[in-house]
C-alpha cells in the first residue's frame, strides 16, 4: 500500500533523486565508530542536532499552555507542570535539553578545533558554526526568563546589565532587548518570548541549513 | 532603429527595474515592523515626579540608613506599585546624599557595612564589590563606577527622591 502511494507520487514528480541526494551518501571509515571506536567524537554534531530537534518539538507543545504575560506566565507554567498529564515530562525535556544541547555543541566545537577540521577549505563552515553557537546562547538566555520566577527575573536583570556594558550602544541595546529603559517587566517578557520562539529559531534554521549544505558540499574532513 | 550603440540592453533594463521595484517593496514591507521593534529605544525617557519617601530631613543622620518607598510604575500596558530603596545620610558638608543600592557591577543590592570585614563601606555580597561612603567604588573591586545618585529635593522638611542617575549627572 505504502509502496503504491510512493510509486504513484514518484511516477508524477520523480522524487527518488531528491531523497537519494539527501540520504544516500557514504560514511567514510574513519568517522564510523563501528570501525574505530574512537570515531564516536564525530557524533557530537549529529547529537547536537538531535537535541535541537527535541527542543523544537517540546517547545512547540509547551506553547499550547504557556502565556507570555507577567500576570499569568508563572501560573501557566505551574499549571502545566502540576496539572497537565505529562506536562512535567515535556517541560523537563525542554529544560534539560537546553543544557544538554550546549554541552553537545561545545564537545562538537572542541572536536572540530582539536582535529583542525576548520582549516581550508572549511573556514566558512566554522564561521557559520560560531554564529550557531551565539544563536543557541541567545535561545538559552531568552528562554530562561519565560517561567517568570525569581531566578528567571534576576538572571535576566544581570544579563541585561551585561548587555549594557557594550561600548557606545550598550544602553540602546539593553532597551531594545528589554523593551524599556529601566523596567524588566511586561514588555520584556513579550519581547523575550518573541525572540525565543520566532526570531532566533528562524535564524537557527537558516544557519543550520547553511551548516549542513556546506558539510555535504565539502565532505567531512579526512582522517588525522 | 538608431545607429547609436545601445548603452543598456533590454535584459539589463529589466534586471535593474525589477530589482529596484522588488527592493522598494521589501523595504516598504520592513519599515513599519522595524520601527515598531525599536520604538522603546526612541521613546523619550519619561521624567517621573519626585516622590515623598516619608522621611523628615531632621531625622537624617550621618549614618547611611536604608529608606524604602513606593512609586506608581507604568510598564507599557501594565501599571503597578513598585518599591524602591535608597541609602540616605548627611555627608560632612551637611548635604543630604541618597545612593541607589544597585551595585554598578552586575546589579545586585549593596548594603552599608554589609560585611564585617569592611566597616564604613557599602558592600555587595555577590562579588565582594565595595564602595566608600561617598559612593565611589573601591579600586580593585568589581564595580567600575560609583553608586548611582537619586535626584533629591527637600519640600516642607520632607525628603523627596526621583530617579537614580550616574554620579555627576544628578
Amino acid at each position: 500500500m505504502l509502496q503504491k502511494i510512493y510509486d504513484w507520487i514518484d511516477d508524477r514528480v520523480d522524487i527518488t533523486p531528491i531523497w537519494r541526494d539527501i540520504a544516500d551518501h557514504e560514511v567514510p571509515e574513519h568517522v564510523n565508530p563501528a570501525h574505530h571506536f574512537s570515531a564516536f567524537v564525530y557524533c557530537f554534531g549529529g547529537l547536537t542536532f538531535f537535541v535541537v530537534v527535541i527542543q523544537i518539538l517540546s517547545g512547540m507543545f509547551l506553547t499550547m499552555y504557556y502565556v507570555p504575560d507577567i500576570e499569568n506566565a508563572w501560573r501557566s507554567v505551574y499549571y502545566l507542570q502540576t496539572e497537565v498529564a505529562h506536562g512535567q515530562i515535556v517541560r523537563g525535556m525542554h529544560h534539560w535539553g537546553a543544557s544538554v544541547v550546549i554541552v553537545m555543541l561545545l564537545l562538537h566545537t572542541l572536536r572540530v578545533f582539536f582535529q583542525g577540521a576548520y582549516k581550508k577549505p572549511r573556514e566558512l563552515n566554522w564561521m557559520v558554526g560560531v554564529l550557531l553557537f551565539f544563536v543557541m546562547l541567545g535561545l538559552g538566555f531568552t528562554g530562561y526568563l519565560l517561567p517568570w520566577d525569581n531566578k528567571a527575573y534576576f538572571a535576566t536583570q544581570v544579563g541585561l546589565e551585561i548587555a549594557e556594558q557594550v561600548p557606545f550602544i550598550g544602553v540602546q541595546l539593553k532597551t531594545l532587548l528589554a523593551g524599556d529603559a529601566s523596567i524588566v517587566g511586561a514588555q520584556t517578557l513579550t519581547r523575550f518570548f518573541a525572540i525565543h520562539v520566532f526570531f532566533l529559531p528562524a535564524a537557527l534554521f537558516g544557519l543550520l541549513a547553511a551548516h549542513f549544505i556546506l558539510i555535504r558540499r565539502q565532505g567531512i574532513s579526512g582522517p588525522l | 532603429m538608431s545607429e547609436k550603440k545601445q548603452q543598456v540592453s533590454r535584459r539589463q533594463f529589466l534586471n535593474y527595474t525589477l530589482t529596484g521595484v522588488g527592493g522598494f517593496m521589501a523595504a516598504g514591507l520592513l519599515v513599519s515592523p522595524l520601527r515598531m521593534a525599536i520604538d522603546p529605544v526612541l521613546q523619550k525617557s519619561t521624567h517621573g515626579d519626585l516622590a515623598n519617601v516619608s522621611l523628615a530631613v531632621g531625622d537624617i543622620t550621618t549614618e547611611p540608613t536604608r529608606v524604602d518607598w513606593k512609586i506608581d510604575q507604568v510598564d507599557g500596558w501594565y501599571e503597578s506599585q513598585v518599591s524602591k530603596s535608597a541609602w540616605v545620610f548627611k555627608d560632612e558638608n551637611d548635604e543630604i546624599q541618597a545612593f541607589s543600592p544597585v551595585c554598578k557591577h552586575l546589579g545586585c543590592v549593596v548594603s552599608w557595612e554589609g560585611s564585617e570585614d569592611f566597616p564604613n563601606e557599602f558592600y555587595c555580597p555577590c562579588h565582594d564589590g565595595r564602595y566608600y561612603k561617598d559612593g565611589t567604588n573601591v579600586p580593585g573591586t568589581p564595580p567600575l563606577a560609583p553608586l548611582d545618585v537619586f535626584e533629591r529635593e527637600v519640600r516642607d522638611g520632607m525628603l523627596f527622591l526621583g530617579e537614580a542617575k550616574p554620579k555627576g549627572e544628578a
